[in-house]
């Protein structure tokens, strides 16, 4: 199934029954759940809860002992990151991702690999098809830097970058592989309020401009209701609730898994 | 004041992209090449051409090569000096066979050999990294100097074990053996040592060097870009072992002249290079050429210019006297800049840019 053939609204990610363990400790047992073309989905969860784990099944890092996971109509059990990649998954990360050493630019160039084709004798010599192919993929770059606006810290070591600013390259560096799912891992994590509010609103121009799928872990529940079309809440690995953000604050398990139950 | 690039404004992406894209870093390199290419070669002494000069190029040669794999991909390796062997054995191989074929050639092709040697030693490296890597390594080191002394096919037999380098012309004129002057040998040597900088540069600012820094900085994400992490590490490792085949090749025609493996390819070697690398600048290409410099120019520097300053010295003290000098040196050079000789050049660039004003 290509690309075009998924219209919004259907069916782009399916998990089905996963579960996943590290020895005797039960990290995912039996999730099930869908996310949209063109939606918002949030995880959410205590800590603990699974959530991580769920998004490295998702792009491969890890592999489910049970289930399957059906993404763009194709079904697979085990598969390589390098290959979710290539199918169109993206990823950010809880802990910064980034690329230390080299700058904001080339880390987001760095996203773009999987688009670049010009072989090893053009890349010796750095002219022709090479450099027109660097040049096309630094325009396309320039742009993700404009809309993230970050023109400022383009030639800087992004190790030197503030943690707010990370976060924003790494998601930079993710737009570059134009996904058709985005996997963000706490976006949030760390940032102060304005930081908060700049992150959301990339996040929901993502959506609407390119209409890229978005499937976020937050622990923020004013930025997850807010954000997101619809929410699943994890709880020791198993699935609690499922749904809009109004029913899953509406229901009793997900509020009893926050808040505690009385005794 | 001089040296700063206010006014030289960039209205395309490829002049962006330029390696040098400041106009006096332009100058400056064309002044080094214009010295190394046309004053050197006319107006240098013997000694300056074969202890300084030729040292000096093989070297940078051998360093290029581990820092691209240890500095810009991440990967330590403690095989150089063999996979320089392996390069210095398969030119002698080559030229022997195919005497017909022009020397350079096969020193530029002896790299591809080596290339071959170090992608098979390499594949460990997907599932070590650090401290085992360089243990796994050292295997490659031993085992292939073992290669060096016990194959005897390797050295054609020759009663003395050693590489024997013949008569070899270019244009006609003796670029290796006895008769070949020192300024043809380093005019060669010149001219691999800047065109294969050239490709090395070229290499390290577009996809791939993009990759080998990915793959350094954090794996993890760099897979997850979709950078098939065997596959550029073993890039790595052949175009690391590439250069140092080269280099090695390079070594016993233009150098040595001829030699025995075990003098040349040992791991006082790998260790050597391993230091010109870290003392340069890791992931620099700049700091090669420094590390280089300080660890093969400094010896004969002091040996020759202490004297020279009016401190006699016998020759035993004078060489005991050196290793103390260099071994307090990179110390010093180490605490003073970690990162190696090459940050402290950023480092000064950036001050130039400021002066005469303190920011």
């Amino acid at each position: 199934m290509t690309r075009e053939s998924i219209q919004k609204g259907e069916v782009l990610l399916a998990v089905d029954q996963v579960s996943l363990s590290f020895g005797g400790v039960k990290a995912i047992t039996d999730v099930s759940f869908d996310i949209r073309k063109g939606e918002i989905r949030a995880i959410i969860g205590p800590n603990g809860a699974g959530k991580t784990s769920m998004l490295n099944v998702i792009n491969g890092f890890y592999h489910p002992q049970q289930g399957k996971i059906t993404f763009k109509g194709q079904t697979r059990s085990k598969m390589r990151p390098s290959v979710a990649a290539a199918q169109g998954i993206a990823r950010t990360f809880q802990n910064v991702a980034l690329f230390k050493g080299m700058s904001t630019l080339d880390n987001i160039m760095s996203g773009r690999t999987l688009k670049m084709h010009s072989n090893f004798f053009w890349q010796c010599l750095r002219h022709g098809p090479a450099m027109d192919e660097e040049i096309r993929h630094r325009e396309f770059v320039e742009d993700i830097i404009d809309f993230l606006e970050i023109q400022a810290i383009r030639k800087v070591p992004v190790g030197k970058l503030p943690y707010g600013l990370q976060k924003r390259v790494e998601l930079g560096r993710a737009l570059a592989m134009e996904p058709d799912l985005l996997l963000l891992d706490e976006p949030m994590a760390g940032m102060n309020l304005e930081e908060k509010e700049d992150m959301s609103r990339f996040i929901i121009d993502v959506n609407t401009q390119y209409g890229t799928t978005i499937a976020l872990i937050e622990h923020d529940m004013g930025v997850v209701m807010d954000l997101s079309d619809r929410v699943v809440v994890l709880e020791y690995g198993r699935k609690l609730a499922d749904g809009t953000p109004d029913e899953v604050k509406a229901d009793q398990n997900v509020i009893d898994a926050y808040l505690g139950v009385a005794h | 004041m001089f040296y700063r690039e206010t006014g030289q404004f960039k209205t395309n992406y490829a002049d962006d992209m330029a390696v040098f894209p400041i106009l006096q870093d332009r100058i400056g390199i064309g002044l080094i090449l214009a010295v190394a290419f046309v004053l050197i070669p006319l107006t240098g002494s013997n000694f300056l051409l074969s202890s300084v000069m030729i040292p000096f190029l093989v070297f940078s040669l051998a360093s290029i090569g581990l820092n691209i794999l240890t500095g810009y991909t991440g990967l330590i390796s403690l095989g150089t000096g063999a996979f320089m062997g392996v390069g210095a054995y398969a030119c002698y191989k080559l030229t022997t066979l195919f005497p017909e074929v022009n020397i350079v050639v096969w020193i530029v092709m002896s790299g591809f050999v080596s290339a071959l040697v170090g992608v098979l030693f390499g594949l460990p490296s997907l599932r070590i990294k650090g401290f085992y890597l360089a243990v796994a390594t050292l295997a490659a080191q031993f085992f292939l100097q073992w290669c060096f002394t016990r194959i005897p096919w390797l050295y054609n037999y020759n009663t003395s074990g050693a590489i024997e380098v013949g008569q070899r012309t270019l244009f006609g004129i003796d670029v290796t053996g006895a008769k070949a002057s020192l300024e043809a040998r380093y005019m060669v040597l010149l001219t691999l040592v800047t065109v294969l900088t050239w490709v090395a540069s070229n290499l390290m600012h577009g996809r791939i060097g993009r990759s080998f820094m990915a793959v350094r900085d954090m794996d993890i994400a760099a897979e997850l870009m979709g950078i098939d992490l065997l596959k550029t590490k073993l890039l790595a490792f052949a175009v690391s072992s590439y250069y140092a085949g080269v280099a090695g090749a390079a070594m016993m025609f233009l150098w040595y002249g001829g030699g025995e493996a075990n003098d040349a390819f040992n791991i006082n070697q790998s260790f050597l290079i391993l230091f010109m690398v870290i003392i340069g600048g890791l992931g620099s290409l700049i700091g090669s050429f420094f590390g280089a410099a300080f660890i093969s120019m400094l010896p004969t520097v002091l040996k020759f210019g202490l004297p020279a300053l009016g401190i006699p010295l016998a020759g035993a003290t004078a060489e005991h006297l050196t290793y103390i000098l260099v071994g307090a040196l990179i110390i010093f050079f180490l605490i003073v800049e970690p990162h190696g000789l090459a940050r402290l050049w950023q480092i000064g660039k950036q001050k130039l840019r400021m002066w005469p004003f303190p920011y």
